[in-house]
């Protein structure tokens, strides 16, 4: 592995990004948008705002990051310059760092405009800084990245890929605690919900949002998605092959 | 310039044997190819030209015998800056522009934006530096896919009927190209199934149903077959295989 080169990968993706102007517009604008959307429903208890705003936060740039990965490297798998690129002096880890870097750049810009609107023009409140807001929903959308990176090995074309979001994706939006209290559900469903990284990046916006201190459960629950993203990336990795048959 | 018989043989292929979905593509191949030549691969598509090709390259999972390329087993770390491969298809995104494609693959190989414009003005596409890779005509992608490969230099060349589809002025201008980078001592492996390309080869390995039913000069396969022109040759050699069954 060696760090010029997984620059040289993650600046060619972003350039590739960049191109398609009408992605960065989507990218930067529509996470933004929906929670002005939720806002304007929940306008008349700004306090249940407070609570599916903030987790928004997290939840959007999670699911688009997966969804752009998935498809970015499904193609690179198909349209055959994966195979070139493993003739070159890429290593699989500069490709798969490549990838992380790139989008986290990218997730990092569409959580600070989403993070900027709702706290500045929205009124989200938290007793918690929203830098740490900030700093949790990056780390899940490396995650979701990780993800997309991982799946895209198990899908054969782009459509398959879209496929993989109600199987990996939907299930932690609706278990992580967003539309129905954790502690209210079926024990089994609970015991299914710890399972799931996402479950720990709202537990954590959950805890800045009542709390300014940074206790070591927070670090905890953000050490858990951080890393289920290395796993996710490593795997992710592992199924990228030199030699195919 | 008839190739130099004192060096070393750039690539050899011993007896490999290649498996790929249940079918056997390679049986048992084997073959040297010189330094500083352009040898053809010829034969009917799904003859296993390749499959050759890619465990040159290695990328291909093999399942008995060796390829040795510049004295390192196929695919080796030594070789990645060594060895270019040019797919059938071109690899390149289509959302980069050709500059940014063939810089892409220059700063992989170390190489900085000088070698990359030359190796775009050398594939005469200087006049389409900035125009998108997914705007170009199927020639004109083929030639910057080429391009991506040249900006390394390589000792070993390897194309994969890079002449498919294109115009005659231009698969003229390729095959200058490919005999200049031999001359100054590269080493070329080019595949095609058009016969009236082999003549400008030095050595042509002819492949038929998974084995080499010729490695030999275009005149050494003449005098053999006592045909006028390759094609017939081809076809007599073919005839002759069939009634010693």
């Amino acid at each position: 592995m060696s760090m010029r080169i997984t620059f040289i990968t993650a600046w060619r993706i972003l350039r590739q990004l960049l191109n398609d102007r009408r992605t960065v517009v989507l990218i930067l604008a529509v996470p933004a948008l929906i929670i002005a959307l939720i806002s304007a429903i929940m306008e008349d208890s700004p306090r249940m705002f407070d609570q599916v705003g903030l987790v928004l936060l997290a939840v959007f740039p999670f699911t688009i990051m997966f969804l752009l990965t998935s498809i970015t490297m499904q193609r690179e798998r198909t349209a055959g310059t994966l195979e070139r690129l493993m003739t070159t002096p890429t290593a699989k880890m500069d490709l798969v760092g490549g990838y992380a870097i790139a989008f986290g750049a990218c997730a990092a810009a569409q959580t600070g405009v989403a993070a900027a609107v709702a706290y500045l023009w929205l009124d989200l409140d938290t007793v918690g800084s929203p830098w740490t807001v900030a700093l949790i929903a990056i780390v899940t959308s490396v995650f979701g990245m990780a993800l997309g990176l991982l799946v895209s090995a198990f899908a054969a074309t782009e459509f398959q890929a879209v496929q993989f979001m109600p199987v990996l994706i939907v299930p932690q939006i609706f278990l992580c605690g967003l539309i129905w209290p954790r502690e209210e559900m079926a024990g089994w469903l609970q015991g299914v919900a710890n399972a799931l990284p996402l479950t720990y990046a709202v537990e954590a916006l959950q805890h800045v949002q009542t709390s300014t201190e940074l206790t070591a459960g927070l670090w905890a629950d953000l050490g858990i998605v951080a890393g289920a993203a290395v796993v996710a990336t490593v795997l992710g990795a592992a199924t990228l092959r030199r030699r195919t048959g | 310039m008839p190739p130099d018989n004192s060096s070393p043989p750039a690539v050899v292929v011993d007896r490999l044997v290649v498996e790929r979905g249940g079918r056997t593509v390679l049986l048992d191949v084997s073959a040297a190819i010189p330094a500083g030549s352009v040898t053809g691969l010829l034969g009917p598509s799904g003859s296993g030209k390749t499959t050759l090709i890619r465990s040159v390259v290695g990328t291909q999972k093999v399942k008995s015998g060796a390829v040795t390329v510049l004295g390192e087993p196929a695919g080796a770390k030594g070789l990645r800056n060594r060895v270019a491969y040019v797919t059938q298809d071109a690899s390149i995104y289509p959302d980069l522009s050709v500059k940014s494609n063939v810089s892409y693959f220059a700063a992989l190989y170390g190489r900085g934006g000088k070698d990359a414009m030359a190796a775009i003005d050398a594939v005469g596409m200087g006049d389409h530096a900035h125009q998108a890779a997914g705007n170009l005509s199927g020639g004109q992608r083929t030639r910057t896919s080429l391009a991506c490969a040249l900006v390394c230099e390589p000792e070993v060349l390897v194309l994969d009927e890079p002449t498919v589809g294109l115009d005659p002025v231009i698969r003229e201008e390729l095959w200058n190209r490919f005999r200049d980078l031999a001359a100054s001592g590269s080493t070329l492996l080019v595949s095609s199934h058009v016969m009236d390309e082999a003549d400008r080869c030095d050595r042509l390995l002819l492949v038929r149903e998974g084995r080499f039913i010729a490695d030999d000069t275009p005149a050494g396969l003449r005098e053999a077959t006592g045909a006028d022109d390759l094609e017939s040759a081809f076809l007599r050699l073919i005839r002759e295989l069939e009634e010693d069954r």
